[in-house]
C-alpha cells in the first residue's frame, strides 16, 4: 500500500511532465496531439540507440534527444498543423496527428522490429532501501528529472517574455495577436516544447517498462485521460491528475490486481466527468462550444 | 461544410438557379448511387474469386459503419473516436449468444445480427450519457477513454474469453460462394443504414442535429432538446455499427479483444467520412468504397503491418492536407463554379450582382462561432 503510493507519486511525476506538454499544446493551439504517445516511444528508441551504439548514458543522451524531439515537433507543426483551417480544428488536428502517429509507428516497426525493448543502465535495475521500502533508482532519478524539467517549463512560462506570450495566447488568441504577440510563432515553439517533454518521458518510460511501437497507444490513452481529468489546457490540473491517477493505479495494483488497475484509471475519468464535465481544474465553459 | 447542396439553395432565396441546379444534381446523385448499389449487388454473381467477395464484405461493412459514424458525428459535429465500442460490442454479443445457445453456424446466425445491434445500442445509452454532456473536444477524448475501458473489460472479464478470444460457430457453406451470404447480409445492413440516415437527414430530428453542429447554445435556446437529440443520434449510430461488428465477427470466425475493439476502426470510419465529405450522405459511402478496398489490398500485399501503416498514414495526411472538406463537397463546388461560369458567359454582362453564385471560397462553411 505504502509502496503503491510512493511508486505512484514517482512515476506519476513523469506522466505529469508528458501530460503538461500535451495540455500546454492544447491551451495555446486548441489542438490535441495524438502523436504525443508515439513521440514518447520515439524518445525511448532514440535513447536506446544512443546508449547501445555510442555508449551514451541515458541521462546524458537527453541533451541530444530533447532538442531532437523539439525539432521534430516544430517540423510537424510547421508542415501540417499550421495549415489547418479554423473550422473543425480539433477534429482535424486529432486526425492529422493520428496520421503522424501511424507513420512514425510504421517507421519504428521497420527500423527496430516488433520485439520488446527495454533501456539498460545500472540505475534501471538497482534499488535503494529508503524509509523501509525498496525503490528502484530509476524511479527516483526519473521523478527528480521530471520535477527539474517542469521547473524549467514553469520558469519559461512565468519568467520570460516568451512565456508571457504563451500565457497570453492561452487566454485569448485573438487578443494576444492584437497586442502584438506573434501567435503562430508562439504556437510553433509551444508545440516543439510540448513534444520535447516526451524525450525525457520516453527515456524514463523505456527504462521502467518494456516497450514496442504499440505501447504508444496505451500511453496516449493515459495521457489523454490525465489531461481531460485535470481540465484541458490547465497545466496545474495535468500535474495533479497525473500524480493522482498513477497513485490510484499503483495502489489498486497492489491491493487488488494489476488487471483491474488500468480499468480503474478510465473509470475514474468517467465518474469525475459525470459530475464535473470540465475536469477537475478546467475553466467552467470559458469558451463557447 | 454547408450540408451538401440542398440547404445552400434554401439559404440563398435570391438564387433560384441554385435551387434548380441542386435538385438536378441531387437527382443525378441518387441515380448514380442507384447504379453503384446495383453493381455492388451483382458483384458476387459475376466474381467467382473469393478474394474479391471477401474484400467486398469488409467494404460493405465499412460503408455501413462509416455512414453510421457520419449519421451522428458528421451531422452533430461531435467527433466520436469511440465507435469501435459498438463494433466490438456487436461482435461479442453475436459470438457470445451463439455460443450460449449452441447454435450451428448456418443462416440462423444472421438472426443475431439485429440483436447485436440492439446490444450496441443499449451500451450507447450510458456511454452517451457520460460523454455527451461535455464540451466537444473533451467528447473526442472521452470517447477514446471509454473505448479503452471496453477493450480492457474484454480482456479482463471472464465471459469474453480474455485474450484468447471467442470463436463463433463456423458455417458449413463451402466453395467459392462461401462469402456470398455474408456479402448479402452486409449489403442489407448497408441499405438499412443508407435509408435510416437519409431519413434522419430529411427529418426534423436531422435538422436538430445540424442545428447542434452549427451552434449548440443557440439551438438549445430555440427549444431543441439538445441532450435527447444527441443521444438518439448516438444510439442510432451504435445500432448500425453493432450490426456491422456482428457480421465482422461471424465472417472472420474468431474474435480477440484487440481486433473487436480495434482503435484503428475508430479512426478508419472517421477518415473515410472526412475523405468522402463529412456531413453529406454520399461522402462516407464513397470514402469507404474507395479506401477499404485499398486498405484490404495493402494488407494482403504487404503482410508486414508496418509498411501498410506508413502508406496508409501518408495517404491519410495527403487527404487531410489537400482535400480537407472531402471529395463530395469539393466536387460539388467544382461543378457549381463550372456551371456558374458557363451561365455568366451565356448571359454576357447582364447578370445582376445579387444572383451571382458564390465562388467556392465564399461558400459559407456552416457558419459557426469560434470553436
Amino acid at each position: 500500500m505504502g509502496t503503491g503510493v510512493v511508486d505512484g507519486i514517482l512515476t506519476g511525476g513523469v506522466y505529469a511532465l508528458m501530460a503538461a506538454g500535451l495540455t500546454l499544446i492544447f491551451g495555446v493551439m486548441e489542438v490535441i496531439s495524438l502523436a504525443q504517445g508515439i513521440f514518447v516511444i520515439l524518445g525511448a528508441y532514440l535513447s536506446y540507440s544512443l546508449e547501445t551504439h555510442f555508449g551514451i548514458d541515458l541521462f546524458v543522451g537527453l541533451l541530444i534527444t530533447i532538442p531532437a524531439l523539439f525539432i521534430i515537433g516544430v517540423g510537424v507543426e510547421w508542415a501540417f498543423l499550421r495549415r489547418l483551417k479554423s473550422q473543425e480544428r480539433i477534429a482535424m488536428s486529432i486526425l492529422t496527428t493520428y496520421a503522424v502517429f501511424i507513420i512514425i509507428e510504421g517507421i519504428l516497426n521497420v527500423v527496430y522490429g516488433t520485439n520488446y525493448f527495454q533501456l539498460h543502465a545500472w540505475y534501471a535495475t538497482r534499488s535503494v532501501h529508503l524509509l523501509g521500502m525498496y525503490l528502484p533508482y530509476i524511479y527516483l532519478f526519473g521523478f527528480l528529472l521530471a520535477v527539474g524539467l517542469l521547473g524549467i517549463m514553469f520558469g519559461i512560462l512565468y519568467r520570460t517574455r516568451f512565456g508571457a506570450s504563451v500565457r497570453a495566447a492561452m487566454q485569448d488568441r485573438t487578443a494576444a495577436s492584437l497586442v502584438g504577440v506573434d501567435v503562430r510563432r508562439v504556437a510553433t515553439i509551444t508545440f516543439g516544447l510540448g513534444t520535447a517533454t516526451t524525450a525525457a518521458g520516453g527515456m524514463i518510460y523505456g527504462a521502467t517498462n518494456s516497450f514496442d511501437a504499440n505501447s504508444a497507444e496505451d500511453l496516449i490513452s493515459r495521457l489523454l485521460v490525465i489531461i481531460v481529468l485535470g481540465g484541458l489546457g490547465s497545466i496545474g490540473g495535468a500535474l495533479a491528475a497525473g500524480v493522482f491517477m498513477l497513485v490510484v493505479e499503483d495502489v489498486i495494483a497492489v491491493v487488488w490486481s494489476p488487471d483491474w488497475s488500468t480499468v480503474m484509471f478510465f473509470i475514474i475519468l468517467v465518474v469525475v466527468l459525470s459530475f464535473r464535465p470540465m475536469g477537475l481544474f478546467g475553466r467552467q465553459a470559458a469558451r463557447a462550444q | 461544410m454547408s450540408p451538401a447542396a440542398s440547404p445552400a439553395a434554401k439559404a440563398d432565396p435570391t438564387a433560384p438557379l441554385g435551387a434548380v441546379q441542386s435538385r438536378a444534381v441531387r437527382r443525378a446523385g441518387v441515380g448514380a448511387w442507384g447504379a453503384i448499389l446495383l453493381v455492388i449487388a451483382l458483384v458476387p454473381v459475376f466474381a467467382d474469386n473469393p478474394t474479391i467477395t471477401s474484400i467486398g464484405v469488409f467494404t460493405l461493412i465499412f460503408m455501413a459503419c462509416a455512414s453510421a459514424w457520419n449519421g451522428f458525428s458528421g451531422y452533430s459535429g461531435y467527433i466520436s473516436l469511440g465507435n469501435g465500442v459498438f463494433y466490438g460490442t456487436g461482435a461479442y454479443v453475436l459470438t457470445y449468444t451463439a455460443i450460449r445457445l449452441n447454435m450451428s453456424g448456418g443462416w440462423s446466425m444472421f438472426a443475431l445480427v439485429p440483436l447485436a445491434g440492439l446490444g450496441a445500442a443499449v451500451v450507447a445509452i450510458p456511454f452517451g450519457f457520460v460523454a455527451l454532456r461535455v464540451r466537444r473536444h473533451t467528447f473526442v477524448v472521452i470517447t477514446i477513454a471509454i473505448f479503452f475501458v471496453f477493450q480492457l473489460l474484454a480482456f479482463n472479464l471472464g465471459f469474453t474469453g480474455g485474450s484468447s478470444g471467442l470463436t463463433p460457430p463456423t458455417p458449413n457453406w463451402v466453395g467459392a460462394t462461401f462469402n456470398n451470404p455474408f456479402y448479402y447480409v452486409a449489403f442489407g445492413v448497408l441499405i438499412f443504414s443508407i435509408l435510416l440516415f437519409w431519413g434522419v437527414r430529411r427529418s426534423r430530428f436531422g435538422l436538430h442535429l445540424l442545428a447542434i453542429r452549427d451552434d449548440e447554445d443557440r439551438a438549445r435556446g430555440l427549444g431543441v432538446k439538445v441532450l435527447r437529440v444527441k443521444m438518439t443520434g448516438f444510439v442510432l449510430a451504435a445500432f448500425v455499427t453493432g450490426m456491422g461488428g456482428a457480421i465482422f465477427a461471424f465472417f472472420v470466425g474468431q474474435i480477440f479483444p484487440q481486433f473487436a475493439y480495434d482503435p484503428v476502426f475508430d479512426v478508419t470510419v472517421a477518415l473515410m467520412t472526412f475523405f468522402g465529405g463529412i456531413g453529406t450522405i454520399s461522402g462516407p459511402l464513397l470514402g469507404a468504397l474507395i479506401l477499404e478496398p485499398i486498405e484490404q489490398y495493402l494488407t494482403i500485399q504487404y503482410s508486414i503491418g508496418s509498411v501498410y501503416l506508413i502508406i496508409y498514414g501518408v495517404l491519410f495526411l495527403l487527404v487531410l492536407m489537400f482535400m480537407p472538406r472531402g471529395i463530395v463537397p469539393s466536387v460539388g463546388d467544382w461543378v457549381r463554379s463550372l456551371r456558374a461560369r458557363k451561365w455568366r458567359q451565356g448571359d454576357g454582362g447582364a447578370v445582376p450582382v445579387v444572383v451571382t453564385p458564390p465562388a467556392p471560397e465564399n461558400v459559407p462553411v456552416g457558419a459557426r462561432g469560434p470553436e
